[in-house]
């Protein structure tokens, strides 16, 4: 793979698309005021990739119309206001650079959920009245709009799950487990997120598979250059790869590896953690094979996840909880399985969660992904820049072209939890540590880094407050 | 003072700027490593015993202020005292000994030493009474 190929999936070209993008939003349904506990955020029209592969992703998405309209300026203090967090009166402004662990969430969400709670509280798929009616139908209409989000084909291929780290789990278990064996290979990177490492790791003792890994550059990128020798022997079944590296923030050409991967016989995972909650990501054009995201990390409650996968694949895999609903008849010592995807759905679900789940996927949607990841990567840009002026600061990974919202550094001779501490107090909140991507720091030669990540809601002067405490921090720890 | 001034106290950050017993023992009696994995500390403590007491004490690895001081200041500590004594040592003579108070997640922090050095001196990974 050349680099002029690799830079031609990389995101300087996304971002491109998607300012052009921009251009051609319409004003309809724009945030007039910060109403608040109200408004739902200007509409949605393309979903462009971030792996440059735009062109071809005009979604078919009803709300998707084309428009001559200007459109209207991104405005995330407008956003931020729709955001109770925000409001919360506390001793200091709170600058929440923590987006990648957890996302805030707007009160459309908030309020979704209390309206099922306090109006059609009831167990879904059994009960034969009124109001189990109505929470059946908010949770199947939550998962069709989940699964429209990543353009599925199909509903039924979109199943819920706790998590991303469920989704992955699911697959370990449910597909991993009766299709591999001894011998077999899995190809994964030296950027995972423990929870794209942790299951594989589990089923490779278990079978004896080999697990093989994409190396990471001294950039913070993956050499891809590694990967034809990698899947050359033909035995490896699966190549599992996370879309936007949560530490790095780096944007990995996820459609070309499944190509690759799909080439030589093996399966496509991409862990989309990062990645569909921040830019626009469509299954069918990534080509992948599953894909697992999570409604925390995209301002939709804790506890309920997604897991994408090609209905064929889905129909062959035995199920991966027993339980409740999953079932189409039990008899006393066997029982028959649900069709999709309840099959995959053993037990009383998240039922609120899924109902906020889907109303994040509306206010992203109406916010357009393509304007998200690019105030992302504006951030990132600006932040970068900002982050020059604090002497003895080192940025791990790519340039802010090639990279999200995603900003984790080193400052010499300061521990990352100092730093956090002292940021703490600014009212900033950084997350210190590793991230859950050990492996990925012991290649980086850091024991820990401190980490800054956006979201829709984030504002400049949240960046200068960050700015302000690493100065301080400095200070603080002087020798 | 503020929730920073006070966890950075003088104390600590003279502990942590200038590490009492900070280094390693060449033939140790007792050594021990820990970390913590949630914030990529690493601790060892080195050992060396005469008579039941605990005669040098060196601490080495990488962490964060709190579990640097803390590791000087019990090193500090500990130095002369018996084994016996050492086992005795709980939480809240760590805390003393820090004279702060620590969130649950910066207790971690300020614990590594003492979990290194009493798992070190019991010749087990986990202590008992670790948990309480």
């Amino acid at each position: 793979m050349t680099a002029a190929k690799r830079d031609r999936s990389g995101t300087d070209q996304g971002r491109g698309d998607t300012l052009s993008a921009r251009q051609a939003a319409s004003s309809v349904g724009a945030i007039e005021r910060p109403e608040r506990g109200e408004g739902v955020p200007p509409p949605a029209r393309e979903h462009p990739a971030p792996d440059g592969s735009t062109a071809r992703l005009a979604t078919e998405h009803p709300a998707q119309k084309p428009s001559t309209c200007e459109p209207d300026p991104f405005d995330a203090h407008a956003i931020r206001a729709q955001f109770p967090i925000f409001r919360a009166k506390r001793d200091k402004p709170l600058s929440y650079l923590d987006s990648a662990a957890t996302s805030q969430k707007p009160d459309a969400v908030l309020e979704a959920m209390d309206h099922y709670y306090s109006n059609f509280n009831a167990n879904i798929h059994r009960g034969i009245y009124g109001i189990a009616e109505e929470a059946t139908a908010a949770y199947e209409d939550a998962r069709r709009r989940v699964a429209a989000f990543v353009n599925a084909r199909s509903p039924r291929e979109l199943i819920f799950t706790r998590n991303s780290t469920e989704a992955i789990n699911l697959v370990a278990y449910s597909w991993g487990r009766p299709q591999l064996k001894s011998g077999d290979a899995i190809v994964l990177t030296e950027m995972e997120h423990h929870s794209n490492l942790v299951p594989w790791q589990i089923l490779a003792a278990e079978r004896g598979i080999e697990l093989r890994f994409i190396p990471v550059t001294g950039s913070g990128e993956l050499d891809l250059s590694t990967l034809p020798a990698l899947l050359a022997d033909g035995r490896a079944k699966l190549v599992a790869v996370v879309h936007i590296s949560n530490v790095l923030g780096t944007v990995n050409p996820v459609a070309e590896i499944a190509r690759d991967a799909h080439a030589a016989g093996a399966l496509m995972l991409v862990d989309a953690s990062q990645s569909v909650p921040h830019c626009p990501v469509d299954v069918q054009a990534l080509g992948c094979d599953f894909m697992a995201f999570t409604s925390h990390k995209m301002l939709g409650p804790t506890g309920i996840g997604a897991l994408w996968a090609r209905r064929e694949l889905l129909e062959a895999m035995p199920p991966f909880l027993g339980g409740g609903e999953m079932i189409r008849e039990v008899k006393l010592r066997e029982s028959q399985w649900n069709e999709l995807p309840w099959k995959f759905e053993a037990g009383t679900m998240a039922i609120a969660e899924a109902v906020g789940f889907g109303a994040a996927v509306d206010y992203l949607t109406a916010l357009g992904m393509d304007r998200v990841f690019a105030h992302d990567r504006e951030l990132a840009a600006t932040t970068m820049e900002r982050l020059r002026e604090v002497p003895d600061l080192t940025i791990l990974g790519p340039p802010a072209g090639r990279r999200g919202g995603v900003i984790a550094f080193t400052l010499d001779g300061l521990h990352p939890h100092d730093v956090a501490t002292v940021l703490d107090d600014e009212g900033v909140a950084v997350r210190a540590g590793h991230h859950c991507a050990m492996p990925l720091h012991e290649k980086l030669g850091v024991p820990a880094s401190a980490r800054a990540s956006f979201h829709c809601y984030t504002v400049p002067a949240e960046i200068d407050a960050l700015v302000r405490g690493l100065h301080r921090a400095r200070k603080v720890f002087a020798a | 003072m503020s929730g920073m001034d006070e966890l950075f106290r003088e104390n600590i950050l003279d502990h942590y700027k200038h590490p009492r017993n900070r280094g390693t023992l060449e033939h140790p009696d007792i050594t021990f490593e820990d970390a913590n994995p949630l914030c990529g500390d690493r601790l060892r403590m080195d050992v060396m015993v005469k008579d039941d007491r605990i005669e040098q004490v060196r601490f080495s690895g990488v962490g964060c202020s709190i579990s640097l001081a803390a590791a000087s200041m019990l090193c500090e500590a500990v130095e002369g005292r018996t084994l016996d004594e050492v086992r005795k040592l709980s939480r809240d003579d760590m805390l003393e000994l820090l004279g702060i108070e620590l969130g649950p997640v910066r207790l971690k922090c300020g614990m590594l030493a003492l979990k290194t050095l009493k798992s070190g001196v019991y010749g087990l990974h986990q202590w008992p009474g670790e948990d309480d």
